[in-house]
């Protein structure tokens, strides 16, 4: 039933994995890690794991971006390799 | 955070929308036995409505929402709750956190389970509220803004 939007989260979802990869600025790569775990919530909803689906918006897209934010500002922003 | 933004709209907005992030998290703690969420996700809501003040306007402000003296102590009363919970039942001749026979006048049956099991999430929301606000405060400890 709800194939299409699958395919379409998923899409979003590799994309938004390579471009964390590939991101020179370590900030990019975290509010791009944030949007991969909205993307990964909404399609464990879509699967039928609504608590799981909570747990990982909450979690992943809310405190772990914070706690990210603050080790970039006591380290460095770029990265090496 | 190093530098608190001076926009005051960041600010006030942060202000604005830390009361309500909080009563959602109160709200999945105490309606966790019918829905999805409990005592996890309310907690982690609780820290986040916390942190979002920490990070937009500053450490020392903060402190007045909410003192770092108090977050490891709120992280112990939330184990302390959920162990006494399970403690009370197998003093009241049961297995550990049988929510069947606590002491609690004269309900019974489901009636006790709801309330045992809303204790045990209270307990969890507090200790998941505690220790992440605590990481945060324990990451930016060197780095008092001035």
């Amino acid at each position: 039933m709800l194939w299409s939007l699958e395919i379409i989260l998923f899409i979003f979802l590799l994309a938004t994995a390579i471009i964390a990869l590939e991101a020179d600025q370590l900030l990019v790569a975290v509010v791009v890690l944030s949007v991969f775990s909205f993307l990964m919530a909404l399609l464990f909803t879509t699967m039928g794991a609504v608590d799981v689906g909570f747990t990982e918006a909450v979690v992943g897209a809310g405190v772990t971006g914070i706690l990210f934010v603050v080790a970039i500002h006591q380290t460095q922003n770029e990265t090496r390799d | 955070m190093t530098r608190p933004v001076d926009s005051p709209i960041v600010v006030y907005g942060s202000r604005l929308l830390s009361p309500y992030i909080m009563l959602f998290g109160l709200y999945v703690i105490f309606h966790g036995h019918y829905s999805p969420g409990g005592g996890f996700q309310g907690g982690t809501l609780l820290a986040a409505s916390l942190l979002l003040v920490r990070i937009s306007s500053g450490s020392k402000i903060a402190q007045i929402q909410f003192s770092d003296m108090f977050t490891a102590p709120m992280a112990v009363v939330g184990v302390l709750i959920y162990f006494f919970t399970g403690l009370i039942a197998i003093l009241a001749g049961g297995q550990y956190l049988n929510y069947e026979l606590l002491p609690l006048g004269d309900m019974h049956g489901a009636e006790l389970r709801y309330w045992g099991i809303l204790f045990v999430e209270v307990g969890i929301g507090l200790t998941v509220m505690g220790i992440l606000v605590s990481l945060y405060d324990n990451l930016v400890i060197g780095e008092d803004n001035d």
